[in-house]
């Protein structure tokens, strides 16, 4: 049997013990920064893969006359993300149109859902009945297909953007209250006492232990959530719409009916890197927030 | 003291700790020296008997640091201050001293997982000591350390002792930390607790690190030793 001594490198963040020495303080171990290739390669040949496969597919794998079905790389680059505008419908500008009308639908329901599922599991925290008579709900809403729901949303609520905005908050919901609630409730115990010996009370409790204890938690929850509500916003878009500019989810839908493959493949790949863009930004806005302290904060 | 399963965890313990005394207790594991440090603490509700603490400003030491990881050391450190009211200015110079007084000046921007397990118990008695305690619960402090960094902060805490000459309850399984530490070591039984042995230790304070190799510390290491036995027995 071997035993290897782990590198110091590999061992960062635990605790070495204190030196017999005069000084009590041992260094703090430091994160080792700066990228590896390994970190670019990895990426690099996943990407040329899936081009590869993607053209084995569109040129040989697909029987001949079903492959516009699947236009090739190069055709959906030229046709749908290099050609600005032809006729009324084709080229990049009526997909960035409609993925702007998208985004601005996901943002809105995304900060209210932020702001309804933190109030609410704030108050399931503090409120034990509270969490007992909704959480089944909340799992069932979770869950719940928005399909089965569109018939009833329509009745309900006037105004297409409302709709929208509906069903990016019940997509988005779930993960941002099941989050905060688990971070909320899983203050360590001695903490608790902590405060208690110092007779505290419920709002300092909550505003400087359980909040900041479970901001991580709270960060995973917003950034599931945040591509989530792209989601949403697609497929808010898809069931409601109306003239005018329609959403991306629209706008896909239309391109199929109209066999536009070029133009139907480039919607998704741009509807997928602003799914990236937004889950980057809230993995900057967590590592900002939390990763000076929380070790297991990712930034990507 | 008995928890509602019905379990006795303390039976007939009768003592008091004044200020300028360090009473420890040590006994077998699950004996109830942290129950008794919990009613005192006023953390639990004592079934029977009284108990009366001068809890207006009380320090606690928690076996585990329980430093905020959120916050830095310093701020770990304003943490009860702020709890108390105390103004953000007065909370700073009152942070700067006790960091100073436990040795962790130059560490006051690091978080918590930069720190050694020593670093976090010093941090962890500075955030106690701010305020000023009358009152010092101790709960097995320095149980989880290593024995050359326990050795220290017994040393140092000693020191603090001699300063501010609160009343201490000290609680540990270590019969040489009871001894060096103590004015007065009680031991207890296995549950429900009792106290089956009472020691004063006459050693004066300041007392020096080397202390602990005398004959006479060991005599009453053993002393303390052929109770706690007795009681296992």
């Amino acid at each position: 049997m071997t035993l290897t001594a782990p590198n110091a490198a590999r061992t960062q963040g635990s605790v070495a013990p204190a030196p017999a020495g005069a000084k009590p303080a041992d260094a703090p171990l430091e994160r080792a920064e700066g990228r590896h290739w390994s970190d670019f390669a990895g990426p690099a040949v996943v990407f040329v893969a899936f081009i590869g496969l993607w053209y084995l597919l569109s040129m040989r794998i697909l029987p001949p006359q079903k492959r516009f079905l699947l236009p090739t790389p190069h055709r959906v680059v030229n046709e749908g993300l290099l050609t600005w505008q032809t006729g009324q419908d084709r080229g990049l500008f009526p997909i960035l149109r409609s993925l702007w009308d998208s985004i601005q639908i996901a943002v809105i329901g995304l900060v209210i859902t932020i702001v309804i599922g933190t109030a609410l599991a704030t108050l399931m925290a503090t409120r034990r009945w509270l969490e007992r008579a909704t959480w089944p709900y909340l799992v069932a809403l979770q869950s719940a297909p928005i399909l089965a729901m569109t018939p009833l949303i329509r009745a309900l609520i006037d105004g297409v953007q409302t709709q929208r905005v509906l069903v990016v908050v019940l997509i988005a919901f779930f993960p941002i209250v099941n989050n905060t609630l688990f971070g909320l409730l899983s203050v360590d115990k001695s903490q608790h006492e902590l405060f208690t010996l110092h007779k505290v009370g419920p709002f300092t409790r909550l505003l400087k232990l359980q909040f900041p204890a479970a901001m991580p938690n709270i960060f995973v929850g917003l950034r599931i959530s945040a591509g989530l509500s792209v989601i949403g916003a697609v497929v808010g878009d898809f069931y409601f719409r109306q003239g005018g500019v329609v959403g991306i989810g629209a706008q896909i839908d239309i391109y199929r009916g109209r066999l536009w493959g070029s133009e139907l493949i480039a919607s998704i790949l741009l509807a997928s890197a602003f799914g990236l863009v937004v889950f980057i930004l809230f993995g900057v806005l967590a590592r900002l927030a939390v990763g000076k302290w929380h070790t297991t904060t990712r930034g990507q | 003291m008995t928890f509602p399963d019905g379990t006795v965890a303390l039976e007939g313990v009768s003592f008091s700790v004044q200020e300028r005394e360090f009473v420890t207790v040590v006994g077998p594991s699950g004996c109830g020296k942290s129950t008794l440090l919990r009613i005192a603490s006023a953390l639990e509700r004592h079934t029977t008997g009284n108990c009366r603490v001068e809890r207006d400003k009380i320090g606690y030491v928690f076996q585990d640091a329980t430093l905020l990881p959120w916050r830095t050391v310093r701020r770990n450190v304003e943490l009860i201050a702020e709890l108390h009211g105390v103004g953000s200015a007065e909370r700073t110079r009152l942070a700067a001293e006790t960091i100073r007084l436990v040795g962790l000046t130059g560490f006051e921007d690091k978080y918590p997982r930069q720190l050694s397990g020593g670093m976090k118990m010093r941090a962890s008695l500075a955030r106690s000591l701010v305020m000023k305690p009358r009152t010092f619960l101790f709960d097995e402090p320095f149980g989880a350390l290593d024995e050359i960094t326990r050795e220290r902060l017994n040393d140092e805490l000693l020191r603090l002792f001699q300063l501010e000459g609160f009343a201490s309850l000290f609680i540990t399984h270590s019969i040489p930390e009871a001894v060096f530490m103590s004015t007065r070591v009680l031991v207890m039984s296995a549950r429900p607790g009792r106290i089956v042995g009472d020691f004063e230790v006459p050693f004066p304070y300041p007392r020096a690190h080397d202390l602990r190799y005398e004959a006479r510390f060991a005599e009453i290491c053993g002393e303390v030793s052929r109770t706690l036995r007795g009681v296992l027995a």
